[in-house]
């Protein structure tokens, strides 16, 4: 199945019930997918907006009246959604972002880069939020990270932004789809906007114009993320127990890095993988815990180098960090990453 | 004793924040009183915009969720389609609608959403103090006009509702303004009227409402009021602009 199709259909499974998108490369193949499967689903609705600005604040409008909601995009229509993402985090509303990254700046091109980590991870739109930020590595984890994306964004009310990229989303491998929920079964909310029926009339606002209040505001969102960062970090190892050198790569990326260790462990070399599942919460931890017995760490994303900068503030000074990286929609063969890994390795006088 | 006149019950006892002689108060008052009529307390839900407006959920007693600015039809949208029964209406003044908001609106109403819009035009922005607007008449004064709109420099104010009125998908467009007594009872009837419209699945409804802002003004309120007749309605034309009557849209409102 391809990518973009798995992150559709998981999205349906997981009750997603309100689908509000925008054409752009490489990520087309969802709203098609979604314009077709949401017609065959009961309360169903599928729109085309006129741009990523009105996609998103329908997506608002959607989980404010408490249906799962997602819509997708990439690279310059995840910008143009930013202003909606910061609305969702202010107001506390669930949502479901997908970018397709593709290379920029500007309109860059439609091939697979990873230059939208800074975007993802540090907010992307105004004001002291954070988003849930995923990193799937594989068809598989497309299908299981889309699905648990929902169930993350309801159980914290906030955005949870699924970071793919051009070549995940065209990729077709088989998978094993999750099954699907039964909407009448999900949690009740009782904040969202239906009528006052029976009930006082609620109002769903990030506007607090009293400083005291909105201090109070950004003091219960921090609290909401440490508690995310406390409870929901997920990362993968791969061969890091004798490694003396950690490779630590995301998505696509840490897939071809995977390759490049497999490569350089038949020649004798000790080299591991951290892959960050989660790429807020960063693993942070894992690293630092790693960095006390391998002191060197090779990161390579398909970027100028962003996530690097994670890596580095996670070892604070505790580790040798090298970058490697090649943006632009470049993606590289396991031999020629196992090449560059290799000649840091004998560089740093490892074997 | 029999009482004749009190607040509509979905107000909240909150006494408004507006400037002496703004429309405002009077508008949130009419919807209140609609909503009353029309028994829709426990099954209504506004959409209220950046600008003035922005604290309505203080005043009104009914669900509301908040949209960035411009951006309340697709909100509007978002909470229609997944509460088809719901009555639900967007709360926006000129800047929001005709500058920012342009796009969602028009897209709005060519889609046929069943969602009603209150557009208070009174051709300033008015909480960030008082600059030019999309719909400020030539000649007129503000901040970022000086001297009065010259059409050389800032353009010709925008007809939105005319615009709306062409598209395929709006039911009724009316306008309407606060300028006198019989005109603030039209202003009701068209909001009524706007509210049936929805309910009955017709398509997208819009009560403009020409609103005086004697503050940025800079005019006694009862100059303001004479100046929408004089100034305002001269540009902008008091009528239904549009209503589609007949059978209702069914398939269109059946179509996700």
């Amino acid at each position: 199945m391809r990518g973009n199709h798995i992150v559709a259909e998981s999205a349906v499974r997981a009750g997603c019930r309100f689908y509000f998108g925008y054409p752009i490369t490489p990520q087309n193949e969802i709203p098609e997918y979604m314009a077709e499967r949401l017609s065959k689903v009961e309360g169903g609705v599928f729109i085309q907006a006129e741009s990523e600005i009105a996609s998103i604040h329908m997506l608002i409008g959607a989980s404010m009246a408490g249906g799962r909601a997602m819509t997708s995009s990439s690279g310059p229509g995840i910008s143009l959604k930013q202003e909606g993402i910061s609305f969702l985090a202010g107001l506390e509303l669930p949502a479901v972002v997908v970018n397709m990254t593709r290379g920029g700046p500007g309109l860059g091109n439609i091939a697979p880069a990873q230059s939208d980590y800074f975007q993802a991870t540090r907010g992307g739109g105004h004001g002291d939020y954070r988003s849930i930020v995923l990193g799937p590595g594989s068809g598989q984890e497309l299908a299981d990270l889309t699905y648990e994306a929902f169930n993350l964004a309801d159980r914290y009310r906030t955005p949870v932004i699924l970071l793919g990229d051009g070549m995940l989303g065209q990729m077709m491998e088989p998978v094993e789809l999750p099954s699907e929920i039964s909407i009448k079964k999900l949690p009740h909310k009782d904040w969202i906007l239906t009528g006052a029926k029976g009930r006082p009339s609620r109002f769903i606002r990030s506007l607090l114009l009293d400083p005291n209040e909105e201090e109070e505001h950004n003091w219960k969102l921090m609290r909401k993320y440490e508690k995310i960062a406390r409870e929901e970090v997920r990362f993968e190892t791969f061969l890091v127990d004798d490694a003396k050198l950690i490779v630590v790569s995301f998505g696509i990326a840490a897939r071809v890095a995977k390759g490049a260790i497999k490569r350089l462990r038949e020649e004798g070399l000790r080299v591991g993988l951290l892959r960050p599942i989660t790429l807020w919460p960063f693993p942070s931890k894992a690293i630092r815990d790693l960095g006390r017995k391998a002191r060197h760490f090779f990161v390579f994303e398909m970027n100028m180098g962003q996530m690097v900068e994670d890596v580095r503030l996670a070892l604070e000074g505790g580790g040798e960090v090298h970058f490697y990286g090649r943006p632009g929609g470049i993606v590289l063969t396991p031999l020629e990453v196992s090449r560059a890994i290799s000649s840091y390795y004998f560089q740093r006088k490892l074997r | 004793m029999r009482k004749v006149f009190s607040r509509p019950k979905s107000l909240k006892r909150n006494p408004f924040h507006y400037c002496p002689g703004c429309g405002h108060s009077l508008i949130h008052r009419l919807i209140g009183e609609v909503i009353d009529e029309m028994e829709l307390q426990e099954r209504v839900i506004g959409i209220p915009p950046a600008g003035c407006a922005v604290l309505a959920y203080n005043y009104f007693d009914i669900d509301m969720g908040e949209a960035s600015h411009g951006r309340a039809a697709a909100v509007a949208t978002g909470v229609k389609r997944a509460l088809p029964d719901r009555v639900v209406f967007t709360y926006q003044g000129d800047g929001d609608i005709a500058a920012i908001g342009t796009a969602e609106t028009i897209h709005a109403a060519a889609r046929g959403e069943n969602i009603t819009t209150i557009f208070v035009n009174n051709g300033v922005y008015g909480m960030t103090g008082g600059q030019m607007a999309p719909t400020t008449v030539l000649g007129q004064r503000t901040t970022t006009s000086p001297g009065g709109r010259k059409e050389g420099r800032d353009g010709f104010p925008i007809n939105l509702s005319e615009m709306l009125a062409i598209a395929k998908g709006s039911a009724y467009i009316e306008r309407t303004a606060l300028s006198s007594p019989a005109h603030v009872m039209r202003t009701k009837k068209a909001i009524m009227k706007a509210f049936r419209v929805q309910m009955e699945g017709r398509g997208f409804s819009l009560v403009e409402i020409l609103s005086p802002c004697p503050t940025n003004w800079k005019m006694d309120p009862v100059e303001a009021l004479k100046w929408i007749d004089e100034g305002m309605a001269a540009h902008f034309p008091i009528g239904v602009l549009k209503e589609v009557t007949g059978e209702k849209k069914g398939e269109k409102k059946d179509a996700r």
